[in-house]
């Protein structure tokens, strides 16, 4: 069994899952079943001044019959009152004391508005707080949420404010409603945060209804953009949270979240440099339960790599991510198929003549049997084959021998040899 | 024997609820989901390997798409009897049996994914195809099976004046009276002749051309013929005893499970089966369901030899058919009453056939076995229309009418011949699904000839 213990700037937790800032953490009953179901830790739904929320809330994307492939919601902060929480927050830690329970919180751009709420708080007994300045609807509107997160200064001054105040880690949460994710996160940094998390949800719309044609939700007949989160939005959490690990202005840890939905998403994001991950979806999907799996599938996944902690997996893949202009030009994949695993769906070949390169052909062999083959010289590495082949091991990208002439070149280094030469 | 025997009891409703559709069909998720598993292959194999040609990637992306209109029409676009075909066809040798998930993981459900299509466009009343234009040539149909429909429908669309005969009071052929309804209920086949009658095709039913009309007067009517007449009845046994109270023809047995109200008069009985062809198992199966305490099926050769599908002879084991193989019968007895009471049978061995692939059975000496039976269905396979053909005088090899393979067309001009009446010895059994494919063919082939012959007379 390896150690699942992780620690975000100073937070432990006995394993890396923390339930994030959402409805599955709007009570201590919920917070506790959480726990009693094995959350590492939990962020409290976020806490300000009471909110109103309207009914139909919440709505999902199904893709070829899988639900909840993506999941929006149009819900606020906590509708409850800062008193019940934080008496729940109190119970619920004295309960689980090694659980890490982290305060969410917004309120509007004041200095002592965050002074107010940082003390009442911390004074509940949390582990640490979380600035909620993602929150893209609602919220916004009263320049809260990601009104304040879109804004690199705003993000610096209250961060510096809550600082001002604040005894336990602060972690900074982030919108990803923005052009450069970097920007905010170095601004989070620069108000002396001590951690930040990352992403709140996507700015969305979930669908249109093809009878009424109204929006999916609806209230009224009326409908607003939502935030997007769930598997759906996994690629672009997990280039927001690798971005910010390789910045070298970026140096407070980073709790990781979007799309977490097993534990094997949970090892991508610490490879590529969170220390830890939140989930939401997953567990509104299948209830609290599914952490079991998650956190036995990590378990299982260290023990056969060898891995005595899981700390030993955060950032290992950092230095593996770059620009493009530090990619290898000279670098060649090419398809190869394995005829003995192929069922003859012949998706790689109409993949590869409608849509791409033209180099898969059908074939018969010696015996009249359909096969596919790739005509390796016109092949571009492109993979789009070997993304749609429903086969495992049917077709392999294969690393193709370098010629002459073929050494490691970058763009980069290719345009300063370019600079070098003289010109005519 | 059987009078000392107490009544049994079994109600009409049950035997109703018997002859009800066997297989409930897919349930929404069901059909969504199994929809969704189909990796709408590229140039795919479940099309090559349906007759008709179904575009079946298609017509399953429909229905996970929820265009069922869309995936309805594809079916019957290919296959104007898909609707029957969805329950009748031997998927497994076919569509299902080409599906290259085969073995990545299991096939998938084409046959049911079909009919779930089909009966969206049946409940929703839906006529999914329309006559765009007239012509005023007229094209005779003789026999209103699967294959004189499929060849009327696609006549019809383009825009032939169409005139089915139809010896039966209903149009579907053996689809409406040869198939079981617990296997293809009758409101199935309706549909599909309505579909048809909708894009103004005629259908003249309860006319036996070459009794009720002359073939010779057809052929001088109509611009084109086509013969998709069928087969007949099966032959008698040549035993002792057929004419005795008792003796059914199959064919003959299960229409009238389709065309008249069913009753209690197998209930309780012994019935032996003769043959082991499909219609050997519908005859079976129907007894079974109408009462019969005992089933069996006799066959002089074996399981292996046996003509039914696979399905068919599974279908018949649940059923609690019992089968005795190597069995040839010799004679059936009657009773003081004159209701048959037995059957006697000799046992066989199988040799090595000089002209045939299947081994061939010869009689053991000596043991000869009497089973005590009430009933005896002979389902020895059908004899042909011979007279039929020989009224429109033209070339047949024993009853099989002989036609060019590309168009269908008989020795005589303007008349083409289709479905079970052109299937040669060696062919193997007709399928429903080969019917509605050769009606496409002819049907093109009657439209060329038309066209050329319009073009030369303009």
């Amino acid at each position: 069994m390896a150690d699942l213990t992780t620690s975000l700037a100073g937070i432990t937790s006995p394993n890396p899952f923390w339930l994030a800032s959402a409805p599955p953490t709007n009570s201590g009953y919920q917070v506790q079943r959480a726990f009693e179901a094995g959350w590492g830790g939990a962020v409290w739904k976020t806490m300000g001044d009471p909110i109103l929320n309207v009914s139909s809330r919440f709505a999902s994307t199904t893709f070829n019959g899988q639900r909840v492939a993506g999941f929006n919601n149009i819900e606020l902060i906590t509708d409850r009152s800062l008193e019940a929480n934080l008496r729940e927050i109190e119970e619920t830690k004295r309960k689980f004391p090694d659980r890490a329970i982290i305060g969410s919180i917004m309120v509007e751009p004041q200095q002592e508005k965050w002074h107010e709420i940082v003390k009442k708080v911390e004074a509940a007994g949390v582990d640490g707080l979380e600035l909620n300045f993602g929150c893209p609807h609602g919220m916004a509107e009263r320049g809260m949420g990601s009104a304040s997160g879109q804004v690199p200064e705003l993000v610096e001054k209250q961060t510096s404010w809550v600082k001002e105040a604040a005894q336990t880690p602060v972690i900074v949460k982030l919108t990803p409603n923005i052009t450069d994710i970097t920007f905010t996160a170095q601004a989070a940094v620069q108000g002396g945060a001590d951690a930040v998390s990352m992403i709140n949800t996507i700015n969305s719309l979930a669908g249109v209804d093809l009878d009424t044609w109204n929006t999916i939700p609806n209230v009224a007949g009326k409908g607003a953009h939502g935030g997007y989160c769930g598997p759906a939005v996994k690629p672009i959490a997990l280039n927001m949270v690798s971005e910010s690990a390789r910045h070298p202005e970026i140096s407070v840890p980073i709790s990781g979240m979007g799309g977490v939905s097993s534990w094997k998403e949970a090892v991508e994001f610490m490879l590529m440099g969170a220390s830890n991950v939140q989930v939401c979806t997953a567990a509104m999907h299948h209830g609290f339960r599914i952490v079991e799996d998650m956190i036995d599938g990590l378990n299982n996944y260290l023990d056969e790599k060898q891995i005595y902690s899981v700390n030993q997996l955060i950032g290992q893949s950092v230095p593996k991510f770059s620009d493009w202009g530090e990619l290898d030009l000279n670098y060649r994949v090419v398809a190869r198929i394995n005829n003995d695993a192929c069922i003859n769906c012949n998706k790689c070949h109409i993949a590869c003549e409608d849509t791409s390169h033209q180099c898969i052909d059908m074939h018969k062999d010696d015996q009249g049997n359909d096969i596919l083959q790739v005509r390796e010289e016109d092949c571009v590495g492109c993979n789009l084959c070997s993304i749609v082949c429903p086969v495992d091991g049917a077709i392999d990208m294969v690393e193709a021998p370098r010629q002459t002439g073929d050494e490691p070149m970058t763009w980069n280094e290719r345009q300063s040899l370019l600079s070098l030469m003289p010109a005519k | 024997m059987s009078s000392s025997q107490p009544e049994p009891w079994v109600s009409l409703k049950d035997i109703k609820k018997n002859f009800a559709e066997a297989n409930p069909g897919l349930k929404q998720k069901e059909a969504v989901e199994e929809a969704n598993r189909c990796l709408y292959c590229y140039d795919a194999p479940c099309i090559t390997a349906c007759p008709t040609g179904i575009d079946i990637p298609t017509f399953i992306k429909g229905i996970a798409t929820d265009n069922l209109k869309g995936s309805a029409r594809t079916i019957m676009e290919s296959n104007p009897v898909g609707a029957s075909c969805s329950r009748v066809c031997p998927t497994e040798e076919l569509c299902e049996g080409a599906c290259v998930l085969n073995d990545a993981s299991s096939p998938i459900m084409i046959g049911d994914l079909q009919r779930y299509a089909t009966d969206w466009a049946i409940k929703n009343e839906q006529q999914l195809f329309q006559r765009e234009k007239h012509t005023s040539s007229s094209v005779a149909i003789i026999g209103g099976g699967p294959a004189g429909l499929s060849a009327a429908r696609e006549l019809a669309r383009f825009g032939h004046e169409v005139t089915i005969f139809e010896a039966e009071e209903k149009a579907g052929g053996l689809n409406a009276h040869g198939i079981v309804s617990f296997r293809l209920p009758k409101d199935i086949v309706e549909w599909e002749v309505q579909q048809v009658k909708q894009l103004g095709v005629r259908i003249k039913t309860g006319v036996e051309v070459g009794k009720d009309i002359d073939a010779h007067l057809i052929m001088e009517m109509f611009d084109a013929v086509i013969l998709a007449i069928g087969m007949a009845n099966v032959p008698k046994l040549g035993i002792k005893g057929e004419e005795l109270n008792g003796v059914y023809d199959a064919i003959d047995f299960v229409k009238e499970t389709k065309t008249r109200p069913l009753t209690k008069h197998l209930a309780g009985k012994r019935v032996a089966v003769i043959g082991a062809g499909n219609t050997a198992i519908d005859a079976a199966t129907c007894s079974v369901r109408l009462g019969a305490e005992n089933v069996k099926i006799v066959y002089r050769r074996t399981q292996k030899e046996m003509t039914a599908y696979p399905f068919e002879f599974e279908f018949a084991k649940q059923d609690g058919v019992e089968f005795q193989w190597l069995s040839s019968p010799s004679e059936i007895t009657a009773g003081k009453d004159g209701n048959v009471n037995g059957l006697k049978v000799k046992p066989m061995k199988l040799i090595q056939s000089m002209n045939d692939k299947r081994m061939a059975p010869v009689p053991i000496e000596g043991a000869e076995d009497t089973l005590d039976v009430d009933i005896v269905i002979r389902a020895i396979g059908q004899s042909r229309h011979s007279s039929l053909i020989e009224a429109f005088s033209i070339d047949h090899d024993n009853g099989v009418i002989t036609v060019d393979p590309e168009t269908l067309a008989t020795s005589k001009e303007n008349v083409y011949a289709i479905g079970d009446s052109i299937f040669g010895k060696g062919q193997g059994e007709a399928m429903v699904v080969s019917a509605a494919e050769q009606g496409k063919q002819a049907a093109v082939s009657v439209h060329k000839a038309l066209t050329e012959k319009n073009v030369h007379l303009a």
